[in-house]
């Protein structure tokens, strides 16, 4: 419990002079070197749009050719083959989108070149990706009569060069020097305790990795056991900065949005949605973990530490709920236990975390405007409510909004029941994809599409995902729930930014007090709840009543 | 001001009509326009299919029939909603069968006459109507004063005067001259008078969707896409896990439509357009007309009001409230003098000046023989009596000191500014040379107009008077009346900036008017009601017309506009709320065929899982016909922020939604249970 609260305090010092700091980086006038590099144009929403796909597109592309090519490229010491195509599609739409879902094991499949070129790059550019569609979201909200929100090239550039290098900078130092490897070596040899005997350890430039990995809310790690790995996580100081860093950057951009669009409470209320909705969940994670496993209770085992099967002894039940909850909230997916083996409700807490639209906290910057769209959908049923036309920020919202939204909140639950039904009806699932038979093989299945639906890329484990069905379905699940989340996004932003904007009266629903606080919460889980209840009542919930 | 009585919510023969008329409107055709209820309409049809040919036929056929009268009902309430507005309209029709014209070859009584019908009537036609005829169509009075009763278009039977020239000038084709003559120029074509628009509007013939309603559908569409996603896929998952568990049953088609149709929003899909419908029918109620739904909506939007002072915030003409007696001067010289200057004068100021005196002195007060009243000219500026070689006078305090010889005595100098400065008008009196002191004319401001505003405030919306007055006058009647602002020695180019003014800060402005030099302003404004008593050309520039020509209505307006957005936010609440209960019966019944442990999930121990999703489907049709009510009512719109309102309709609507289904589901469920 003390841990937990250490973590809430260390993480508001740090993010609120951070989201000062960044909110200062967006808000600067064009420096010299960007007229030269991008020019003075500013984009419409649609050239905007325009420039985030085709750089993903690119982005996708090269990392598949990577894969496919790494053999014959540099930096492969271990001598991996080409990756199989089917997992390479899958793994570049992943690292693409944010995702970071690892349809293969790191250490196994991926060669250096491919990690820190590939993978690296994209952990870079798909986190600055979400920062560039926030601050373009921004700009929708304080712009009056403007066609257009920004230039995509200077938000990318800044959000990579002036905030995430950076801090990935200190971060990786920071690991290496607990003990994190960071080489370009392929393996290490330690000598075992037993007499003749060694060990080899696979090595590589992990601290540099596993610090964007965290960072940049991706989550795909070196290894295939990710964070769980002693040499990714080796001391309880990297698992607590490795945990820190995940909510890092979401919870200082909503100090960054508060500044930005010139009310430092609304950020502060935004912030205050996404705990109230993270932490239930973390206490039922914490208490269904630390109550031991229910199967076991009847044995003569000792179970004071929880349960604590799939779990590091290194860190037990407190700091494997608390990785759970805040991997799954922010949508990192990177894991220091396994949560296939937590129990049932235990393992509902970060399922349903990822189900609610990876919006509380979710990834950097595409939590937070995720959460933007839901409050337009609040705002404009409170604002039916006081009887006046919706407004947020000063800005109506209108028809051309409430679609846009609405299609963003449609998709990622579209993603996650269209998959996870078509996964259901595919045999692939039945003959290779399942670690387990009944309920908690439902609950595999549906995790892994919320996971990939929502562009978190948690995996339960149990499941494996390498197959044609799995590895193309949840490549497509990836890549709708990302950028038709952005560009409905972009559009609100365009449409907003032509608007003018309404000066606030008594008549005005304020958007920034505990009353709308409470119902955006209450938007949220309601529509998580009313999209997943059944699912989940076939998956967890029958698995914790049948006991 | 002359409100129609209130129809009651259910009259026998509209209810019959639009029983008749529910079942018209299964046309998918026109179904397709509500996806909501379209989607039930299906699921009815497809239930139905499985009754004919499937298992477990009494259950299918039972759930198909409630899935039936759910369409049913949301079509009732449009029915009823529609059905109270058709009602109106037929009395107006009355009104507007054709009649004999006059038509005049020129706009003269002595001109060359032909009779024609009013449906032959084109714009430009002159029409002599005379006592007891009923005036043909639209126009403008070119000649002539009448007494009109508009009462088949304003429900007031009492009569009105219109004359030609001036604000008062127009007439409305259906209405019956009592008295005079007038001599009209026709504007509207036939079939496009304000009874027409008048007709349609009622009939809702031209609604069409406002932007509130289009944004709402769109909501409505995407959850109901959700829902749609949630109940196929059911059936995969249930697949699923019989094929883990190997054995179990596979949830039944018609649990799962019986679901999708308990999830989507029927509520509000049933009673969307009976909500829209029946704020139009409160406007009507309300006397008022509005061009479209949009303005109606739009007057909820409302944050600004330009309130015309006289008529809307004072009683039309300034009164004597008071007299200041000239140092040396008795009071009841002064106050005899005033009244004896009155005496002839028949403008409504000059009467309160008679009334105040004769107060004040006791005493009816005659005019001496041999009097010779003075009437008030331009050129003089003053008006009095004479009285014999004795001139009393009384004028504005520059005129009066001209008249009396260069300057004012100091005291009434000071009384004079005194007055000014409170807003009022200084009257000074003058015996020949003597000052004998002022009178002070002041607005009387209506009787609770400052608690109206002060509601105002309360919903956010700003208050601002409009007045030729100065500056000083206006100031000082803005805060007697408790106005937010005023705009003093307004014309209309200055009423005009102001609107785009307001509107450019991001502000919706409201306003009323009746004279030709208030259209420019009416068509700027977001809201613009014109009175029914104004010119042709101020009616087609607003978008709404008040029949009782009465500005403080705009405050109404407001109120019914904002009542429209409120009950569907309510109602929408309302019905995702329910969603929850519909749940905790349903999933349970539904799987506990794959997993009976899901029975814990029943916590309101429904006699069984058939009875469960029948009682779910049933109370959600049943819900629907409880709250027409509501819908043709509209929700309570109270004076309050907006944070107290929403906290207020959470709590009833949200909360409300939550917890009421439970208790209802239950008694439904053993009511069938005693049946089975």
């Amino acid at each position: 419990m003390s841990e937990i609260i250490v973590y809430a305090i260390v993480l508001v010092a740090l993010a609120v002079p951070l989201g000062a700091y960044m909110a200062r980086i967006y808000r600067a006038p064009l420096a010299r070197w960007e007229k030269r590099l991008f020019g003075e144009h500013e984009q419409t929403w649609r050239e905007y749009a325009v420039a985030v796909l085709v750089l993903n597109m690119l982005g996708i592309a090269v990392v598949y050719v990577v894969q496919r090519g790494q053999a014959l490229l540099p930096w492969n010491p271990n001598g991996l083959p080409a990756v199989d195509p089917r997992v390479a599609f899958n793994t570049a739409v992943s690292f693409g989108t944010n995702t970071d879902w690892q349809a293969y094991g790191g250490e196994t499949t991926m060669s250096h070149l491919t990690q820190a070129v590939a993978l690296g790059v994209q952990n870079f550019v798909s986190a600055a990706c979400g920062m560039a569609v926030l601050v373009a979201l921004v700009r929708g909200f304080t712009r009056r009569h403007a066609d257009t929100i920004g230039n995509f090239w200077v938000d990318l550039t800044r959000s990579t060069v002036f905030i995430l290098l950076p801090l990935s900078v200190v971060l990786s130092i920071a690991l290496a020097q607990q003990g994190v490897p960071q080489t370009l070596a392929g393996q290490d040899h330690a000598a075992l305790v037993e007499q003749h005997a060694a060990q080899t350890v696979a090595v590589g430039p992990v601290a540099s990795q596993i610090a964007i990995k965290q960072l940049g809310t991706n989550g795909g790690g070196f290894y295939s056991v990710n964070s769980a790995h002693p040499l990714e996580n080796p001391t309880p100081l990297t698992n607590f900065l490795e945990c820190l860093a995940i909510l890092l950057i979401p919870t200082a951009l909503c100090f960054t949005f508060g500044r930005l669009v010139g009310s430092r409470r609304q950020g502060v209320a935004l912030l205050v949605v996404m705990a109230l909705l993270v932490v239930p969940f973390l206490a039922l994670t914490a208490w269904a973990e630390s109550r031991g496993n229910p199967v076991l209770s009847s044995l003569a085992i000792d179970q004071h530490l929880g349960n604590m099967e799939g779990k590091e002894v290194r860190f037990g039940v407190p700091a494997s709920a608390l990785w759970a909850t805040v991997t799954t909230a922010a949508s990192n997916g990177s894991v220091n236990a396994m949560h296939d083996s937590f129990t049932p409700l235990g393992g509902l807490g970060p399922l349903v975390l990822m189900q609610l639209g990876e919006v509380a906290f979710g990834g950097v910057g595409s939590g937070l405007y995720g959460l933007v769209i839901f409050a337009i959908v609040a705002v404009f049923i409170a604002g039916l409510m006081v009887g006046r036309t919706p407004e947020f920020l000063g800005k109506k919202i209108e028809a051309y909004e409430m679609k846009m939204a609405s299609l963003a909140i449609l998709v990622p639950v579209a993603a996650v029941l269209i998959g996870a039904a078509c996964a259901c009806l595919a045999d692939e699932t039945y003959t290779k994809a399942l670690g387990n038979p009944g309920a908690h093989g439902f609950s595999e299945v549906l995790y892994a599409f919320s996971s990939m639906g929502n562009n978190n890329g948690s995996a339960f484990g149990g499941l494996t995902g390498s197959g044609t069905f799995w590895a193309t379905a949840g490549g497509i699940a990836m890549w709708i729930a990302r950028y038709w989340i952005i560009i409905p996004t972009l559009a609100i932003a365009g449409s907003l930014a032509r608007k003018k904007s309404v000066p606030p009266s008594a008549g005005t629903l304020p958007t920034a007090g505990p009353l709308f606080v409470v119902l955006l919460v209450g938007v949220v889980l309601l529509v998580g709840a009313l999209s997943f209840v059944p699912s989940l009542a076939l998956g967890p919930i029958a698995e914790h009543l049948g006991g | 001001m002359a409100t129609r009585t209130a129809r009651p919510l259910f009259e026998g023969p509209i209810v019959r009509r639009a029983l008749r008329d529910a079942v018209g409107k299964l046309d998918p055709r026109r179904m397709i326009r509500n996806p909501v209820m379209f989607v039930v309409e299906i699921g009815s049809a497809f239930t139905t299919l499985l009754a004919i040919a499937g298992p477990d036929r009494a259950f299918t056929a039972a759930v198909s029939l409630w899935l039936w009268f759910t369409v049913l009902f949301a079509n009732f309430a449009e029915a009823m909603a529609e059905g109270r507005g058709k009602a109106q309209a037929e009395s107006l029709r009355r009104a507007r069968k054709d009649v004999p014209a006059t038509v005049l070859a020129e706009p003269s009584r002595e001109a060359r006459r032909e009779q024609r019908a009013s449906s032959q009537l084109r714009p430009g036609d002159y029409v002599l109507v005379e006592a007891g005829q009923v005036i043909p169509g639209d126009g403008d009075i070119l000649q002539g004063v009448a007494s009109v009763n508009e009462s088949a278009i304003t429900g007031e039977s009492a009569p009105v005067i219109r004359e030609s020239g001036g604000d008062r000038s127009s007439v409305t084709g259906g209405t019956t001259v009592l008295s005079d003559w007038l001599i009209i120029e026709i504007r509207a074509k036939p079939g496009e008078s304000f009874l027409d628009r008048m007709i349609s509007m009622v009939e809702g013939a031209k609604r069409k969707k406002t932007p509130n309603e289009i944004a709402l559908d769109i909501l409505l569409a995407g959850l109901t896409i959700v829902f749609l996603l949630v109940t196929v896929t059911l059936s995969p998952f249930s697949t699923f896990a019989i094929r883990q568990a190997g054995s179990g049953h596979a949830v039944s088609l018609v649990v799962l439509v019986a679901l999708l149709v308990c999830l989507i929003p029927t509520t509000i899909g049933g009673l969307l357009s009976a909500i829209g419908i029946a704020g139009m029918d409160r406007m009507i109620q309300a006397n008022v007309i509005a061009t479209s739904g949009r303005a109606v909506e739009a007057a909820g939007d409302v944050d600004v009001l330009l309130l015309d002072k006289t008529g809307t915030i004072t009683h039309g003409n300034r009164q004597a409230v008071r007299l200041y007696p000239a140092t040396g001067v008795a009071q009841m010289r002064l106050a005899e003098a005033a009244v004896l200057a009155s005496l002839a004068d028949d403008t409504p100021e000059g009467k309160s000046i008679v009334s105040l005196g004769v107060g004040l002195l006791g005493r009816a007060v005659n005019a001496p023989e041999g009097a010779v009243p003075v009437a008030f000219t331009a050129q003089t500026r003053m008006s009095g009596v004479d009285l014999g070689a004795r001139r009393i006078r009384k004028g504005a305090s520059d005129t009066m000191a001209k008249h009396v010889g260069g300057t004012l005595p100091p005291d009434v100098r000071a009384a004079v500014e005194q007055v000014a400065k409170g807003g009022a008008t200084p009257l000074v009196v003058a015996d020949d040379t003597q000052v004998l002191g002022v009178v002070e004319l002041a607005d009387v401001v209506k009787d609770h107009i400052r608690e109206r505003f002060a509601e105002m405030r309360a919903l956010g919306i700003k208050t601002v008077m409009i007045t030729g007055d100065n500056p000083v006058t206006a100031a000082a009647i803005a805060a007697e009346a408790g106005v937010d602002d005023f705009l003093a020695e307004a014309t209309p180019e200055a009423k005009l900036a102001m609107i785009r003014d307001y509107q450019e800060k991001g502000h919706l402005v409201a306003m009323t008017g009746d004279g030709t030099n208030d259209a420019p302003a009416l068509a700027q404004a977001d809201v613009a009601v014109a009175m029914s008593s104004g010119t042709q050309a101020a009616k087609e520039a607003g978008n709404m017309v008040d029949l009782d020509s009465n500005p403080t209505k705009l405050l109404e307006i407001v109120r019914v506009g904002k009542q429209m957005l409120m009950t569907r936010g309510a109602l929408t609440t309302f019905s995702i709320a329910n969603d929850i209960s519909k749940y905790f019966a349903i999933i349970p019944a539904a799987f506990v065929g794959i997993y009976p442990q899901l029975r814990a999930l029943d916590i309101m121990h429904l006699h069984s899982p058939t009875t469960a999703v029948l009682a779910a489907v049933i109370f959600n049709a049943l819900i629907i016909v409880a709250l027409i009510p509501v819908a043709l009512r509209g929700i309570a719109v109270r004076a309050a922020p907006a944070a107290v309102t929403l906290r207020r309709n959470l709590l009833v609507y949200g909360v409300g939604g939550l917890v009421l289904p439970f208790p209802f589901i239950k008694l439904i469920d053993m009511a069938i249970g005693a049946f089975v």
